[in-house]
């Protein structure tokens, strides 16, 4: 992926921009030797990195304000972190950025169990937002398979899914209101502890915006009573084409299951070698899981099997004991580690139509044939969202360019049968030049338009999104300046 | 009436306007300042392109009649999650509520508090720019988050910012039964708090009303028969301390109870001006008190709605409050005296000022509907 170059000018100009933000930040929170800034060269797309210029991390609103001030003035980007877990480059720096993280903004501001919504710093991971309800039997649903190191801000920047959107949504859905700073310091506060917008749907449009609108401090997001109890099935079948089907019948039937796992037979033998989770060896399994009472489990779980057996599974195991739901959820929940054990991996994340799955699958195995590289896929199938496995060898020269091609082809052809390129990863750097297969100029147009808005000096991580050559006017402009 | 056929035929018309355009769908929904234009229909543009029941999602036309894409649905066993209000009674309109119009105004019912709000569910859209340039955004997938959301955008926007052509929905399976149960005799503030008891347990209400006219405390459940049956016992006994409390598990009974919570049927054909309000559930009786008039509570008390005689500058008795105050329902004079969309912190105003600068850059499109 190719970036911008670095403005020269900024570049020289390093020690009075750091003079100024450290004049007016505690000391603490900037960092600029070169050996420490080393630490926020990269996110978890690891095969791209480059140093910042300085990284800030401020511990108010206030700061995040004043950091952003300062760099505006300068005429300096700024490059919003969260924990750095973006899988598509969205907190990758430039040599003439500033990294601004929100990781000390960690604190729960409020907590409302009769108006159901907790507020947050945006810094703080999403499982602990979760943790900081949980006693009070309440739960934070949008949960990324990251949730552990995974910070709201950046769940907030990219809209952030997980494997329970097919009842509780995503992100944008749970996410009631935000105090964001704009890139030239305004503090705004949008929407709040009420329900939608009075005016336009700012907050809909901040959501997934992947960091270029503002940098968002705090959050107001809805919680949820847990439901009583929950339990998977397991459902093995000799061909992707009959699981698809099964999915799909499921939904007709008028069942909402809280998730529907599908893995194919790559997937599932490594994740077998890795994690031993008891799977039986066949071409695609899926793990249905339903919420409730134990009789309304049992009601749910009861017509879902039925279906299930319509379509001939190899094998039907309803989880009997919280033990055994544990077992079923192993092997998934250690997918991607087991992958890892075989080779590197990229993710990807498109999602299409879930009538196209078998057709979808079948292409990725071709694909995978014409390019020699293995490929696994374990995803969400109740609502599309695929998370191909490609695997390569980092120190192969040539692996990674043969591995992103195999990558455009699968996610180009996730848009031709219907679908889009990213359903919770994001764009950032890695899908940022397929934008065009998807989007037509004047669609990315209108999109370019609402930064302009926001940020009309195109400084909050202006690289990331938008095709370089759509986007670099201006860019360019904004140096110009 | 300008009234294309098409969406191409439509974004001519925009391109060559020569002075402002009416938005219209159905025309049910006559809310915000006066929009003086030439109309434009957007009726013409109607039909359910796609429909895929194992997916959940349905792609109409704008002008498609909300009651077409329902029946679509009903047919499969499934319905639009959001369960969109009908202004007619309310407003005292004529006419075939569009499902464009629906997102237009972000339309939501009492399932808002479970299922989200309209914009929750839509997600793709097709909308011609004050330019008269043809923009798509998002798709017919139900997890997208290539580029920016102008889905959200459009939802609630009023045609503002582009007349929508299409849109697209994750649509939810209809349950196969309902219930509702009634406390009587609560107080407002006893009302909000046995609400708040029945929304935060784990028994999945989706409906939560307060109708101190009759003196009622409306829940709903629904799901499968064995499961409705149970939650409805389950809560019956979480609300006996609050009062008396009957179920009704008579479909037909359910249906029409919450059609007229959904409608505001309270406060139709009755004199004086509506507001909506919406605030955090236990402000909803202090912000009511405040307004001095008539009011129904849905969501939980989250939502407001107001009656008060007609003129009334609510605003003015509202002062400032965490949330939001649109006036839905008065007469032309009195929408062009009192701003019928909360006034925006100078910010956020701001922001709204360039973002319709930018999508209608000629201001033609229903130009200052929404202005304060």
């Amino acid at each position: 992926m190719e970036m911008p170059a670095p403005d020269a000018g900024i570049l020289s100009r390093k020690n009075r921009i750091v003079e100024r933000l450290r004049a007016a930040l505690p000391a603490a929170a900037v960092i600029h030797d070169e050996a420490e800034v080393r630490a926020y060269e990269c996110d978890a797309l690891t095969a791209y990195r480059c140093p910042p210029l300085a990284v800030v991390l401020p511990a108010s609103t206030e700061e995040v304000a004043t950091a952003l001030r300062i760099c505006h003035a300068e005429g300096v980007p700024v490059v919003p972190r969260g924990s750095g877990t973006s899988l598509a480059g969205g907190a990758l720096p430039t040599a003439d950025s500033v990294i601004l993280g929100v990781s000390r903004l960690n604190r729960v501001l409020e907590t409302d169990y009769d108006n159901r919504f907790i507020r947050v710093q945006s810094g703080r991971t999403n499982l602990s937002v979760t943790g900081a309800v949980e006693q009070e039997e309440f739960f934070y649903a949008p949960d990324p398979s990251s949730q552990l190191a995974c910070a709201i801000a950046g769940n907030i920047a990219m809209n952030s899914g997980g494997a329970h959107c097919l009842k509780y949504g995503v992100t944008t859905n749970n996410l009631l209101g935000v105090t964001m700073v704009t890139m030239d310091g305004t503090v705004m506060e949008i929407g709040g502890a009420h329900l939608d917008a009075g005016g336009y749907d700012l907050l809909g449009v901040i959501c997934g915006s992947e960091g270029q609108l503002g940098v968002v401090t705090e959050a107001t997001l809805r919680i949820l009573r847990k439901p009583e109890g929950a339990r998977p099935v397991l459902i093995g079948y000799d061909s992707n084409e009959v699981a698809g089907a099964c999915v799909s019948d499921i939904i007709k039937a008028g069942v909402l299951p809280v998730a529907i796992e599908f893995m194919d037979r790559p997937c599932i033998e490594a994740t077998e070698a890795f994690a031993k989770a008891g799977y039986p060896m066949c071409e695609a399994l899926l793990i249905v899981e339903v919420e409730g009472s134990p009789a309304e489990i049992d009601e749910q779980l009861g017509l879902i099997m039925q279906i299930a057996r319509r379509h001939n599974p190899v094998e039907l195991r309803e989880a009997q004991s919280e033990d055994e739901a544990k077992r079923i959820w192993l092997g998934r929940k250690s997918a991607f580690g087991a992958m890892g054990q075989i080779n590197d991996y990229m993710c990807l994340d498109g999602t299409i139509p879930v009538s196209e799955l078998p057709y979808v699958l079948r292409r990725i195995g071709e694909m995978s044939k014409e390019y020699g590289l293995g490929v696994a896929n374990v995803f969400h199938a109740g609502d599309g969202n695929m998370h191909p496995l490609i695997l390569f060898d980092a120190n192969k020269p040539g692996d990674l360019e043969l591995c992103e091609a195999f990558g455009a082809d699968i996610l180009k052809l996730c848009v031709e049968v219907g679908g889009c390129l990213t359903g919770e990863h994001g764009v950032g750097i890695e899908k940022r030049d397929l934008m065009v297969t998807q989007f037509a100029p004047e669609d990315l147009e209108a999109q370019m338009r609402v930064k302009d808005v926001f940020d009309p000096d195109w400084l909050l991580n202006p690289a990331k999104v938008f095709p370089l050559a759509a986007s670099r006017a201006r860019r360019e402009r904004a140096f110009a300046a | 009436m300008l009234h294309p056929a098409s969406e191409t035929e439509l974004s001519e018309i925009v391109a060559a306007a020569r002075g402002p355009l009416r938005v219209v769908g159905g025309g049910t929904r006559a809310v915000g300042r006066p929009v003086a234009g030439e109309a434009l229909s957007v009726a013409g543009l109607t039909g359910v392109e796609l429909y895929e029941p194992g997916a959940l999602t349905i792609v109409a036309r704008a002008g498609t009649p909300l009651a077409e894409v329902e029946r679509v649905l009903a047919a499969e066993g499934q319905r639009l999650p959001f369960e969109p209000m009908d202004h007619r009674g309310l407003l005292g309109t004529a006419g075939e509520p569009t499902i464009g119009g629906v997102v237009a105004a972000n339309v939501s019912g009492p399932r808002r508090i479970q299922a989200g709000a309209a914009r929750d569910s839509l997600i793709g859209v097709r909308f011609v720019d004050g330019s008269g340039t043809v923009v798509k955004n998002g798709g017919r997938v139900m997890k997208n988050v290539t580029g920016y959301d102008l889905v959200k955008l459009m939802a609630g926007s009023w045609g503002t910012l582009g007349v929508l052509t299409e849109v697209a929905f994750k649509v939810l399976p209809a349950p196969e039964a309902a219930a509702s149960l009634a406390v009587a005799g609560l107080s407002e503030l006893q009302a909000v708090e046995a609400m708040a008891t029945a929304l935060g347990s784990p028994f999945e209400v989706t409906g939560a009303a307060h109708l101190p006219g009759e003196g009622r405390t409306l829940l709903r459940i629904e799901g499968f028969s064995a499961s409705v049956a149970y939650r409805a016992g389950r809560l019956r006994d979480l609300m006996a301390p609050f009062g008396a409390v009957t179920v009704e598990a008579d479909a037909g009974r359910v249906a029409a109870t919450w059609a007229g919570v959904r409608d505001v049927a309270g406060f139709a054909g009755r004199a004086g001006d509506v507001w909506r309000i919406s605030v955090k559930p236990s402000d909803g009786p202090g912000i009511a008190a405040r307004t001095g008039g008539e009011v129904i509570y849905d969501w939980g008390g989250g939502l407001i709605w107001v009656l008060v005689p007609e003129g009334t500058d609510l605003r003015a008795r509202l002062g400032a409050f965490a949330g939001h105050a649109t006036l839905v329902r008065a007469s032309e004079a009195t929408r062009a005296r009192i701003a019928p969309f909360q006034p925006e912190p100078a910010p956020i105003a701001a922001l709204s000022a360039g973002l319709r600068a930018k999508f209608d850059p000629r201001g033609i499109l229903n130009p200052g509907l929404m202005a304060s």
